[in-house]
């Protein structure tokens, strides 16, 4: 972040609408924010079904203790038909891991369509990778 | 402390952690981990789980600028993510192996290492010529940026892919390890070793970063490790603390601030240092 385009550098190198930088950039920022706007409202839900969170002590405590919160997909789907606040909100938070995977996906795609076979595979090697660590951290 | 004012505290930080962290050209998660742990007591698995997911946040944000206005490398980057991938896969594993205690120990020394590596880029850097190497060009590494400072186009080569990959695979072992974008290591590994400019360099560790961290993201949330109610005001805090540093405060970065950062880089290093070493 410490390079930061300005205006003009906008303006005086456009990427071609349709082109696979402009996708890309897409993709980014509007998965972000669907993601942080599933925050937003978990942490909303969380605080309206609890109003003593705003002022139980106790209750901290429980809150960032392990095992209370939902780590298995199908518990945060539970939680989320059950219109809990944290399995929203973890919802939101697994969009946002899910960003730069599904960029990946994208590139893949893009490569193909360009058919370049070297960059098809080095793509297809890191979304494997990827893939494998979500398999990976169940099966631990 | 209620969970209301525990997550105002935590949203707070992070927003100071996201504008600190964009300020500097560092992640938030340097920042932030620390003050997680030594400050408010959380523990120091699940301080590194919420960081994950912020890294991702913040990457993802300012990648789609970079990506738009062609500074990053699309190319170099997806090569060189085959390493930080698979970094990051170990670093992760190895975080259940190390203990608490270890983590301790070595992101106290990363954040020095970290410290002294931003003190080096204080000094400008002699300009030699790059030597040509057969799989960047097979690879078609080479490309070309808009110098927005003299409204040109600048042509660049690249060099040394392979060495480019095994420094990745370190930078993302970190990466996975202790939750941070480990950005202080990328952006030097392709400057100086790949010899991209300084400003692609950047641009690509950051539209890399959130690839790494997602590596090391789906370990840690399967692992129970991502508390949402932690994690989300950290999220919302650093990208929002982030995203207005980017577009108002980077007319304020000057030399002494870096300076000043140093320095307290290097006292969480050691405070870090010292709560491992006592356990």
């Amino acid at each position: 972040m410490s390079v930061q385009p300005t205006v003009e550098a906008k303006a005086a190198a456009p990427a071609a609408s349709g082109s696979p930088e402009l996708l890309i950039s897409s993709l980014l920022r509007y998965g972000v924010m669907v993601s942080l706007g599933l925050v937003v409202f978990g942490m909303g839900v969380t605080f309206f079904h609890h109003p003593d969170y705003f002022s139980s002590v106790d209750a901290l405590q429980r809150l960032t203790t392990e095992g209370n919160w939902p780590h298995q997909l199908s518990d945060v789907m539970a939680g989320v038909l059950a219109t809990r606040g944290q399995a929203i909100a973890m919802v939101g938070l697994l969009v946002m891991m899910a960003v730069p995977v599904a960029r990946v996906a994208l590139a893949l795609l893009i490569f193909r369509q360009q058919r370049d076979r070297v960059f098809v595979a080095v793509t297809s090697v890191v979304l494997a990778l990827l893939v494998l660590s979500f398999l990976l951290g169940h099966a631990e | 402390m209620t969970p209301f004012f525990f997550v105002t505290v935590v949203f707070t930080i992070s927003v100071v952690a996201g504008l600190l962290g964009s300020l500097l050209g560092l992640g938030g998660g340097l920042i932030l981990v620390p003050i997680l742990t030594l400050l408010l007591k959380v523990d120091i698995r699940y301080a590194v789980g919420a960081s994950i997911v912020s890294v991702i946040a913040t990457s993802s944000g300012a990648a789609a600028a970079y990506v738009r206005d062609r500074l990053a490398n699309l190319r170099v980057a997806m090569f060189l993510e085959m390493a930080t991938t698979a970094g990051a896969l170990t670093g992760a594993f190895l975080a259940g192996v190390v203990g608490g205690r270890g983590l301790y120990l070595i992101f106290g020394a990363v954040m020095g290492y970290s410290a002294v590596a931003m003190l080096r880029k204080l000094g400008a850097q002699a300009d030699a010529p790059v030597p040509p190497d057969a799989l960047a060009d097979r690879l078609g590494l080479h490309s070309s940026y808009f110098d927005e400072a003299t409204g040109r186009e600048v042509d660049y080569r690249v060099t040394r892919p392979l060495t480019g990959l095994g420094l990745m695979y370190a930078a993302g072992a970190v990466s996975g390890l202790l939750g941070i974008g480990s950005g202080a290591l990328k952006v030097p590994a392709m400057d100086l070793a790949m010899r991209l400019p300084l400003k692609v360099s950047t641009a690509t560790s950051n539209f890399m970063i959130g690839v790494t961290a997602a590596a090391s993201a789906g370990v840690y949330f399967a692992r129970g490790d991502i508390d949402p109610f932690i994690a989300s005001p950290v999220c919302l805090g650093v990208t929002l603390g982030a995203f207005v540093g980017s577009r108002y405060l980077t007319k304020l970065k000057s030399g002494w601030l870096r300076v000043l950062f140093v320095g307290v880089l290097l006292w969480v290093a050691f405070e870090m240092l010292r709560k491992g070493w006592a356990g």
